[in-house]
């Protein structure tokens, strides 16, 4: 863990006259899962946004390994190799589990126009290649799911639809992998098994680092290296799980103590 | 059943079908004939849709894209031959498949990128009017006359990618609105063009064989000079089908549906927003062109008139009531709007209302369409899976 996966320093983002979020640093070792907590308008979501590229960042800085990814467009980003999930899911409902997973594999697919209109053998290749490579992925997830990959995502369960967004950020190989707030919408239980074979998946991706903002705090707990809370867009404390939940500032800011 | 006898003859049959059903509409003259085959044509492709019979057709079109296309065109050739005679017949069955190759641009733009386009008829015109300026002041082959119609159509509608690029749904939608407003306007002031009095516009020629010429037959009788037009734009509307299926089951085309249902989420996985719906948008401008090219030479004449905002609502109409998105769709769709007002007298004067509440009907009962859109099938016997 010699040099970080990804650098963020001083990075600000303004709406207006209001700071969402203000000269944010993170240092993030690749393999690491970092826990991102804070009450609701902390900024969680902002920070995904403004290093996804969705947001443009008012200063900072951002690099991905070497490479400086400071305000570049979401495509850039995401070639670079960093994929996300969203809080609200975002998937495309009318179509097929296996349609959406090559949306998120799309650094990985041929778009000319020659292969793609004209060149149907090639295509064909790289169509079948793919049709393994989902059904491997899912299966990592729910052996159910990966008998369902031509069905459409309208017509599956809240936890397989996730299941189905956290493959399509997986399946192109992320080096960071963003978790907006997976359990929304689930059971403890749904989400104890979905969080169980992430961490199973994650063994066969070595390197892969994840930041997950959750706001259940067993999940936290069980599943983070390291903790980072923030509250009106400041970072008011990092550390372990432990450290960070005795912390007298998170707790006035989750619990209202002054 | 193996995948190497996978079965062709729902498609037979179908073409078949289509094909009776078509010369019976275009032939028939009888005003409650023509009300119950339409009526017919409805329920039938909604009964079928049902009872699981389009199902086997489409596995079956899958299984065999080529033959699939080349079923229609021979089924529509046979029409050619039934109604050899009969100029006002054929000169329908033509526009149809001209309307259907604009549809089709439009299922580009609006079924899969989300673009709402309005002007439809105004990129047809803009063929239609390049048409006729190129074979009256050059001696360039039509064929390519056509071509250059479509692009110059695309060319022209990439004035508008900028605002296009800058709005969204109801506000992109307006824009295409003004263009076409715009565009009518332009012609109608123009006198180069013509004016309010239109143009005059040269047959085709191809190959030096005139397609405004009655083709004899001797004893058998003779062939209506529309008839070669209504081949051409067969070939033409074929020939559009077949790109735009295969640009549905290309990586290319899940592009474009992911734009359309969720931008953010498309591009934060890299896919380039801005350059997919240029590349939509101006491919179905060109697609529009072209037929407007054709059209241009098929009715010799043309003129802002016949360029209004409420055929490009027709176009929107046929896409809508075909199934958005659904490529197959567009060709009863085209054929009930486009035949059923030159046949029954009574609708006539009435036809933009009619329209009017057809979309609204559509749009409440049955918001998919006639033929509902399937899921995406990459490779022959995809459903099989």
């Amino acid at each position: 863990m010699s040099t970080p996966a990804l650098v963020v320093a001083g990075l600000t983002v303004r709406f207006g006259g209001l700071t969402a979020l203000n000269a944010f640093d993170l240092s993030l070792s690749s393999g690491e899962l970092v826990g991102l907590i804070g009450p609701n308008g902390s900024g969680k979501t902002t920070f995904f946004n403004a290093l996804t590229g969705i947001y443009s960042p008012a200063s900072g800085n951002v690099a991905l390994g070497a490479q400086n990814i400071t305000g570049l467009r979401p495509q850039r980003i995401y070639d670079a190799g960093i994929t996300r999930t969203f809080q609200r899911l975002r998937l495309a409902l009318s179509l097929s589990v296996f349609d959406n997973l090559m949306i998120g594999n799309h650094r990985n697919l041929h778009h000319d126009f020659k292969r793609n209109l004209f060149g149907r053998k090639r295509l064909r290749q790289q169509i079948e290649a793919n049709v393994e490579s989902s059904r491997r992925l899912l299966e990592q997830f729910s052996a159910p799911l990966a008998s369902r990959l031509f069905d459409s995502v309208f017509q599956l369960s809240m936890i397989d639809r996730r299941r189905v967004e956290v493959c399509r950020a997986l399946i192109s190989n992320p080096r960071i992998l963003l978790l907006d707030e997976p359990s929304a919408g689930m059971t403890h239980e749904e989400t104890r098994v979905l969080m169980d074979d992430l961490l199973a998946s994650r063994k066969r991706m070595p390197g892969l680092a994840i930041i997950l903002i959750e706001h259940e705090m067993g999940v936290i707990e069980r599943v983070s290296d390291r903790c980072v809370v923030l509250n009106y867009g400041e970072k008011i404390a990092e550390g372990s799980y432990r450290d960070v939940a005795s912390d007298s500032k998170v707790r006035a800011a989750y619990l209202g103590e002054d | 059943m193996t995948p190497e006898h996978r079965i062709v003859w729902p498609l037979v049959v179908a073409a078949g079908l289509a094909a009776l059903f078509v010369v019976l509409f275009l032939h028939l003259e009888a005003q409650w004939a023509i009300v119950a085959l339409a009526l017919g044509l409805v329920i039938g492709l909604y009964l079928a849709a049902r009872g699981g019979l389009l199902a086997r057709v489409e596995i079956a079109s899958s299984d065999h894209p080529r033959a699939a296309i080349g079923i229609n065109i021979a089924a529509g050739m046979a029409v050619i031959v039934l109604l050899r005679d009969q100029h006002f017949a054929l000169l329908m069955l033509a526009t149809v498949c001209l309307y259907v190759t604009v549809c089709l641009g439009l299922t580009i733009q609006f079924g899969y990128a989300g673009i709402v386009n309005i002007a439809g008829i105004a990129f047809f015109g803009i063929g239609a009017y390049t048409t006729a300026v190129l074979t009256a002041h050059s001696a360039i082959p039509h064929l390519t006359v056509v071509i250059a119609s479509g692009l110059v159509a695309g060319l022209i509608g990439s004035l508008l990618i900028l605002p296009m690029l800058r709005t969204r749904g109801h506000y992109a939608a307006l824009v295409t609105i003004a263009f076409g407003i715009l565009f009518r306007t332009f012609l109608e002031v123009n006198d180069t063009l013509g004016g309010p009095q239109g143009l005059k516009v040269t047959g085709m020629h191809i190959f030096g064989h005139s397609l405004h010429d009655n083709i004899s037959l001797g004893p058998l009788g003779t062939v209506s000079f529309y008839a070669s037009y209504t081949l051409l734009a067969l070939l033409v509307a074929a020939a559009a089908y077949s790109l735009i299926k295969r640009l549905e089951r290309s990586w290319i085309g899940l592009n474009l549906d992911a734009i359309r249902i969720d931008e953010t989420a498309a591009a934060s996985f890299g896919i380039d927003v801005a350059r997919w719906r240029i590349f939509a948008f101006t491919a179905g401008n060109c697609l529009a062109g072209v037929a407007g090219g054709i059209y241009a030479m098929m009715s010799g004449f043309i003129a802002p008139a016949s360029f209004n905002f409420g055929d490009s609502l027709l176009l929107v109409s046929i896409v809508l009531l075909g199934g958005s998105g659904n490529p197959l769709g567009v060709l009863p769709a085209a054929l009930l709007i486009v035949v059923l007002p030159e046949k029954l007298q009574i609708i006539q004067e009435y036809r933009l209302l009619l329209f009017a509440v057809l979309v609204i009907l559509i749009l409440r009962f049955r918001p998919d369409g006639l033929l509902p859109r399937k899921m995406r099938e990459y490779l022959p016997g995809w459903s099989r899976r």
